[in-house]
């Protein structure tokens, strides 16, 4: 195996048609097609998918571990955000 | 000879060629250039065999004599294969392995897409199924074409040396023997007298893009494997292919 890798392409699984997409992992590919390619022979082997998106993973912004605590302690104390104060009216059920 | 020993033949054929090429894939196994790839080659190798075993059961049953499909994939010798040469020649170089991959899917796609019309149901539901694995192993593999041929000085001097040498295969392609005859007296196998020129230009299209051109001067034309005349590899491929049932007969795992 080479040392040279590939860029890396994030991979964004659909199980079924109406659900979001999910993150199950990356490959590494020379561009679009192939990493579409690879993503579907690494992560589709056993019908996990019916769509596949992939992202270059450079193109991903994400939160740092130095922002954590004032990004997410704030909501640890607003327990009024979960929507558990409300009576549930009998016989719904879809809520 | 009748229709059922030329269909019998024709599925060995179509099991032989799928066999002796998937061999070939399953080497790359733990030896490609990236794991992606790797893993790529090895599922299309999956899928050759997948095919392999619908035309070896299929076979069996045709011949009636209790054989089953690890008995014509491990029992037959060198000369009673079937398969043509393209599918024996070794891998090589990862350039090597992508020129002769995307001229064994080109025929592999235009020949299924044909043999959906067979007369047989059999047949025709074989095409169908096997029709969307190599719609894959073509968009794949001639992608590869494209990406080596306009790729490098280095990959297309490969792509190119490797497609001199294995363009005359195809000819082996589209020999028209008495198997064929028969069989297209009923139109089990459908009329391919298009079948060459369509695949010329399917591959034509492919090397364009890829800055490729086609040799000047044809090479090693070959012909016989349907006959059971064999390139020099088959026997090693079969060596290693068949040691285990040979050297330890009826075992199980």
């Amino acid at each position: 195996m080479s040392d040279n890798q590939l860029p890396l392409w994030e991979v964004f699984i659909q199980s079924k048609t109406g659900l979001p997409y999910k993150h199950v992992g990356s490959v590494h590919a020379a561009d679009a097609e192939m990493a579409l390619q690879n993503a579907r022979d690494l992560y589709t082997r056993r019908n996990e998918g019916r769509s596949i998106w992939v992202v270059p993973s450079d193109a991903i912004v994400a939160s740092v571990p130095e922002d954590e605590d004032s990004f997410f302690d704030p909501s640890d104390d607003k327990i009024y955000r979960h929507p558990t104060f409300y009576e549930m009216p009998k016989g719904a059920k879809h809520i | 000879m009748d229709q059922k020993e030329a269909l019998y033949q024709y599925w060995l054929r179509l099991g032989d060629d799928s066999m002796i090429l998937a061999h070939r894939l399953s080497e790359w196994c733990s030896n490609g250039p990236f794991l992606e790839e790797d893993i790529a080659l090895s599922n299309i190798g999956l899928d050759l065999f997948g095919q392999t075993r619908i035309a070896f059961t299929s076979a069996c049953a045709l011949e009636g004599k209790g054989r089953t499909e690890d008995d014509l994939a491990y029992k037959r010798p060198e000369h009673e294969f079937r398969s043509c040469h393209l599918a024996e020649e070794p891998n090589k170089d990862f350039a090597h392995t992508m020129v002769r991959q995307t001229l064994f899917s080109a025929y592999h796609l235009l020949l299924y897409k044909a043999l959906e019309r067979s007369s047989d149901e059999q047949l025709a539901a074989f095409a169908t199924k096997s029709l969307k694995e190599v719609k894959y192993h073509w968009r794949h593999t001639s992608r590869w074409l494209v990406r080596l041929g306009d790729g490098t000085e280095e990959s297309h001097k490969r792509v190119q040396d490797s497609l001199d040498i294995l363009w005359s295969f195809r000819y082996e392609f589209f020999e028209v023997d008495e198997v064929v005859t028969e069989l297209q007296k009923t139109s089990i196998v459908p009329d391919l007298s298009n079948l060459q020129s369509d695949y010329e230009a399917l591959v034509l299209e492919i090397l364009e893009e890829a800055t490729l051109v086609l040799p000047e001067k044809e090479g090693f034309k070959a012909t016989g494997g349907r006959i059971g005349h064999h390139s020099e590899y088959l026997g090693h491929i079969l060596s290693e292919f068949q040691y285990l049932v040979r050297a330890y007969p009826n075992s199980k795992w």
